[in-house]
């Protein structure tokens, strides 16, 4: 809302304190649009080095990933990276929604209210811990069916555990706000609770759990330490689920320690990769989102 | 919760077997992670593990430098993430509406950077505050680009609080011919404050856990740092390095999950506390 302001105000003290505080908050305020365009610009002076002494075809054609002998083929790790997510959204999206709709409208509320708790408390607990239990648990399972244990399969249930929570978070979220009169009209009318699920609730929640579950996939292509410790980080195009991949966000988090020169760049241009896929996907989630807003 | 009629059908029956098993096995899977760290890092956990400096890389001693620089990091990252995000909130709640160029812009960049990965973070600010304003592997570094991360939280959150003090009261304060700045500071602000508070903590705990933003900003240093142009290690950076450099460091990680884990568990609890006063209150 916009204060009203007197004529006297704004005629004799022109420079009055609401003033000079509307300036600092605006100035505040702007420092966010500010420091998005310094986060761009910094990846972008470290990464545009690259293309001055590499063809950028070269990231997609070199024979392997060897910048210090100057191969820089970045596809297997756009390829893992990719594969990663993907296999992740695949094996937690049907769980999470399933488990929302438990809690939401088949168990009872002391139950839905525990899983409730831990779902909080579980999207709270940090990556590497998951990382962590990953090595632990996963790896020496997966190892005992193939060799070596730290694959594309362990990275992607390790990053399942990881977006799990949230999607159920979300999805609950969305479920709960569906409008109750379109509910009650459904029950008046002698629907099955089953249809009122499947017809009614979960097209109008439709909107909302899409909204929510692009913004997770977003993060799980962000996703570095937890999977960087289970994947074994070979850089190739993987065969098979059991086998070690390497994803971009491991790639930089393992070079950035000793990286020079091109080698420093093309890590900065992965980086920039990165942030161009999350920019998609935020405008996609802008799209689809049900509301003004999203964060 | 229940609302629904329960008339049974195949349909129905199968998916409900669905969700109870998605259900149960989310619990199940979920309660051995937070039983396994319990039960394994508990046992490692004695006073001298908070007081002690570690030794032989973590493998024995404690993690007493590692709080000190989690504490470290975020006091900072909070001192410099407040100031910014309350003006910014107090903007975007009080001043302005959605069709103002400005707002749609800092909202649109706050859902960026919001978005932004940590590790694509971290390395901005290794080439902005570590290289650029050479502050160099520091706690400072560390806590600035963290201050990026949480912003968008931050000010969300603390937007909300604003926006749900009922319009009454700035209308009677307008009324009173109070100047926005003691509307602002001496009305709305003290009303807000348990949700700024909220908000403050959410804060805390997305800080705590990251990691990736900060193995390039504060660096993973173990000594305790002396000043905040030290580097230091945080905890969680501590649990990735010990899980995955040095061998026979399981024990120590354990320990130190477990200590990261309650740690973020009474922020959580406190959070809840504070959230039930905030909804109480609004219901009187």
């Amino acid at each position: 809302m916009k204060p009203p302001t007197s004529l006297k105000t704004s005629v004799l003290f022109p420079l009055n304190k609401d003033k000079i505080l509307l300036l600092g908050l605006r100035v505040l305020a702007g420092l966010s649009v500010i420091s998005l365009l310094f986060i761009l610009f910094y990846l972008s002076k470290e990464a545009i080095p690259v293309f001055k002494n590499i063809e950028s075809i070269k990231f997609f054609t070199d024979k392997s990933w060897h910048p210090l002998s100057g191969e820089y083929l970045l596809l297997p790790m756009i390829v893992g990276s990719l594969l990663i997510m993907a296999g992740a959204m695949l094996f937690s999206i049907p769980l999470g929604i399933f488990a929302a709709i438990l809690s939401q409208f088949y168990a009872p509320a002391w139950f839905a209210n525990v899983m409730q708790r831990l779902v909080e408390i579980l999207s709270g607990i940090p990556s590497v811990i998951y990382g962590f239990m990953g090595i632990i648990v996963i790896v020496p399972l997966l190892a005992r069916f193939e060799a070596p244990g730290t694959s594309v399969l362990a990275g992607v249930l390790v990053l399942s555990f990881i977006v799990l929570p949230n999607i159920v978070l979300i999805s609950r979220n969305a479920l709960s706000q569906v409008d109750a009169i379109h509910i009650d009209n459904a029950m008046s009318l002698g629907l099955s609770r089953y249809a009122i699920i499947r017809h009614v609730i979960l097209p109008q929640a439709k909107s909302g759990l899409f909204t929510g579950i692009v913004l997770q996939s977003g993060r799980a292509i962000g996703e570095t330490l937890a999977v960087l410790m289970v994947c074994g980080n070979v850089v190739q195009i993987p065969g098979s689920i059991f086998d070690p991949v390497r994803t971009l966000t491991s790639n930089i988090a393992l070079e950035m320690a000793y990286a020079m020169d091109d080698h420093r760049s093309a890590l900065f241009l992965s980086g920039l990769l990165l942030m161009g896929v999350v920019l998609i996907i935020i405008l996609v989630a802008e799209k689809i989102s049900p509301r003004e807003n999203t964060v | 919760m229940n609302i629904l009629p329960t008339n049974n059908n195949a349909a129905d029956t199968l998916l409900k077997i669905a969700s109870w098993i998605s259900g149960l096995f989310i619990l199940l899977f979920f309660g051995y992670l937070l039983f396994d760290i319990t039960i394994n890092g508990i046992s490692r956990i004695d006073l001298g593990f908070f007081h002690n400096t570690p030794v032989n890389a973590g493998r024995q001693g404690g993690i007493f430098p590692m709080l000190i620089s989690t504490l470290w990091i975020l006091a900072l990252c909070l001192c410099i993430a407040l100031p910014i995000g309350l003006a910014t909130a107090i903007y975007l709640a009080e001043y302005t509406n959605e069709k103002q160029t400005l707002t749609r812009f800092i909202r649109r960049s706050l859902n960026i950077i919001a978005g932004v990965p940590s590790i694509v973070m971290g390395l901005f600010g290794y080439a902005f505050f570590v290289i650029a304003l050479q502050l160099g592997f520091s706690i400072l570094s560390g806590a600035l680009t963290l201050a990026f991360m949480v912003l968008p939280l931050l000010i969300r959150s603390i937007e909300d609080s604003l926006r749900a003090i009922p319009q009454s009261y700035r209308l009677n304060a307008h009324a009173l011919g109070l100047s926005q700045w003691r509307i602002i500071f001496q009305i709305l602000l003290p009303i807000a404050s348990q949700g700024i508070l909220l908000a403050v903590i959410l804060s805390i705990g997305r800080a705590m856990a990251e990691t990736a933003a900060l193995l390039y900003t504060s660096g993973y240093v173990m000594r305790t740092p002396d000043s905040m142009m030290d580097s230091g290690r945080s905890l969680s950076v501590h649990i990735f390095d010990l899980s995955m450099n040095v061998p026979g460091g399981e024990q120590s990680a354990y320990a130190s999950a477990l200590v990261l884990i309650v740690l973020l568990l009474m922020i959580n609890i406190f959070t809840a506390f504070i959230s039930q006063i905030i909804v109480n209150k609004s219901i009187r």
